[in-house]
């Protein structure tokens, strides 16, 4: 335990001497909401890849993955494809060369800018300081609690100090700050999730005999989850089944497009001068996601085969159902002493790393998009009023996410990822793709989308899709059920309904309304 | 293959290898590329610059 302290202490002290250079080097609203735009692709690449990945997405996750087996590993081929490939060679180009010609500091004002809409780039930023912090509340929890079980810190200290070190660093750092630490954070978590494979493949007796004992196991898949649709953990689930619906709609498609349209990802594209640092960022930024999510599933599908050998159990008859369990028991019961104190570190890192950027991206919407945009109309000043609003931005979203994290109930805090991912791919992709490749598209187009992505989405989070509706209780409230539907409905994710609604709504009503002038279509297409 | 007996998971663990191998190859082949619009994207913000210098004058 002595040396596990000393090891958190020093990589404390190491994130606050970056959040310190981070401060140090920000003397500009251009610094503090987008680094300046000269961010190095190694820290570009590695602060994409810690915000975006979570201590849900390797623990939680790693559960599901021992849960539903091989089959998960489509979404790490999601990740790495469209969250990586497509991210940062199609659209990453195209979003970096707008937001500079429109001098967009934010996503919500990129929008805002490419469609001439404040009530866009407003709507936007509350929609991301209001919903960010209940994704932000979930990363939060899951850490104060594992740190509890590590480290023996009271649940609600944990989480207070936890965040008042975050709100130092992010506040004073702005976004330099935030990816110096995250860059550092990254690799930490690289180096452990390595290890990690490594160990495991070892233990299970090399790649091909461990995958062929998983194969050998189908027989001990319970009955239960085998009326579900489970056909063993290396095949995917019955077509059309519970099992496979979930799968399909929530986990791999949920996620896998949902991160295309992340406001604290986004904006990494506008923080690197050229194209070119695009492109050395992306080998980087593709290893670690390959890294983090397809070792997390790949060691969380091995934990059945390793747990069987030495306790004759599988994954989640050890975690006794519970697959947010697995991880940590695996840690704990099956690797070494001093790996569990590596693997703490990268825990804590995965968790800073997101919530760091959820907190500033948080603020940004809040100072930036809803107050000096929305409701002031805006004047564009690059100075210190600036810097002061969107801090004290970050400030009280901060303290959102801690009121949040306190008072909401675990049920809603785990459904917390899923609604946000599905908000903001439903309410802003339409209008982010259409509006890099579509001159076209128009101000009416784009407002409709955003607000029937955002309606139709809370609709059917509130009253079908049974995850959310049964977590949030509004149709149990209204109308007596947990759920307005029935299979398969209940299992089809919001995204799959709401995406495709809100990209209809936009290229209709763009098609008939009043185009943009053609010189803002010109300005904002002189480099795409 | 692999030692995994479903298609669809053992095509889902060599497409995870193969597109990270893509844009590792991508990431190589491009790597002093993007350069040149940026530089005049840097040309016209310095001629904007002395522009408001001058009108400042």
């Amino acid at each position: 335990m002595g040396w596990t302290i000393f090891a958190v202490l020093i990589y404390l002290l190491i994130v606050a001497y970056l959040g310190y250079r981070g401060w140090r080097v920000t003397t500009t609203a251009t610094d503090y909401m987008i680094a300046g735009r000269e961010v190095h692709p190694y820290v570009m690449a590695m602060s994409y890849g810690a915000t975006f990945i979570s201590t849900s997405a390797i623990i939680g996750f790693g559960g599901a993955a021992a849960l539903f087996g091989m089959g998960i590993l489509w979404l790490t081929w999601m990740n790495v494809f469209f969250g990586i490939f497509v991210a940062f060679a199609i659209l990453g180009k195209r979003t970096r060369r707008l937001g500079h010609v429109l001098d967009a500091h934010t996503f919500p004002e990129l929008l805002g800018k490419r469609y001439q809409s404040t009530f866009i780039q407003g709507f936007s930023g509350i929609v991301i300081f209001l919903f960010m912090p209940i994704y932000a509340a979930a990363v939060l929890i899951g850490i104060s609690r594992f740190i509890e079980v590590y480290l023996g810190v009271p649940y609600v200290v944990g989480l207070l100090a936890f965040a008042i070190i975050l709100a130092m660093y992010v506040i004073l750092g702005g976004l330099k700050g935030v990816m110096y630490t995250d860059a550092f954070q990254g690799t930490i978590m690289l180096i452990t999730m390595i290890i990690l494979l490594i160990y495991t493949y070892i233990l299970a007796g090399g790649v091909i005999p461990a995958h062929q004992f998983l194969t050998d196991m189908t027989y001990l898949v319970p009955e239960e989850l085998t009326k579900l649709g489970h056909r063993g953990w290396a095949e995917m689930p019955r077509l059309g089944s519970p099992y496979w619906w979930t799968l399909i709609s929530t986990i791999i498609c949920g996620v896998g497009i949902g991160v295309l349209a992340q406001p604290q990802l986004v904006i990494r594209f506008m923080t690197v001068k050229r194209d070119r640092e695009l492109n050395r960022a992306l080998p980087i930024g593709s290893i670690f996601i390959l890294a983090m999510t397809g070792i997390a599933f790949t060691v969380g599908i091995l934990t059945n085969v390793i747990f069987y050998e030495v306790f004759g159990e599988i994954s989640l008859a050890m975690a006794e159902g519970n697959i947010d369990k697995v991880i940590p028991l695996y840690i704990g019961e099956i690797m070494p002493g001093w790996f569990g104190t590596l693997f703490l570190l990268a825990m804590l890192a995965a968790s800073m790393s997101t919530l760091s950027s959820q907190y500033h991206v948080g603020g940004t919407s809040l100072g930036r998009d809803f107050y000096e945009k929305g409701i002031r109309g805006g004047t564009i000043d690059h100075g210190e009023r600036t810097v002061f609003v969107t801090r004290l931005g970050i400030a009280l979203s901060i303290l959102l996410c801690i009121i949040f994290s306190l008072i909401f109930s675990p049920s809603i805090i785990a459904v917390a990822t899923a609604i946000f991912f599905g908000l903001c791919s439903a309410t802003f992709l339409p209008s982010f793709v259409l509006g890099l490749y579509w001159k076209g598209m128009t101000k009416a187009g784009a407002i409709t989308s955003v607000l029937g992505g955002f309606i139709v989405s809370m609709i059917w989070m509130g009253f079908f899709h049974a995850r959310e509706a049964h977590a949030l209780g509004f149709a149990k409230h209204l109308f007596g059920k947990s759920t307005l539907a029935g299979f398969p409905w209940t299992v089809i994710d919001a995204q799959f309904i709401a995406l495709p609604i809100s990209f209809f709504l936009a290229i209709v009503v763009s098609l008939v309304s009043g185009k943009l002038s053609e010189k803002h279509i010109e300005r904002c297409w002189k480099y795409l | 293959m692999l030692g995994i007996s479903g298609w669809g998971c053992w095509l889902a663990y060599l497409f995870c290898i193969l597109s990270t191998i893509l844009c590792v190859i991508y990431g190589i082949a491009m790597w002093n590329r993007g350069i040149e619009e940026e530089d005049e994207l840097e040309i016209i913000k310095w001629v904007k610059e002395e522009r408001e210098i001058e009108e400042q004058f």
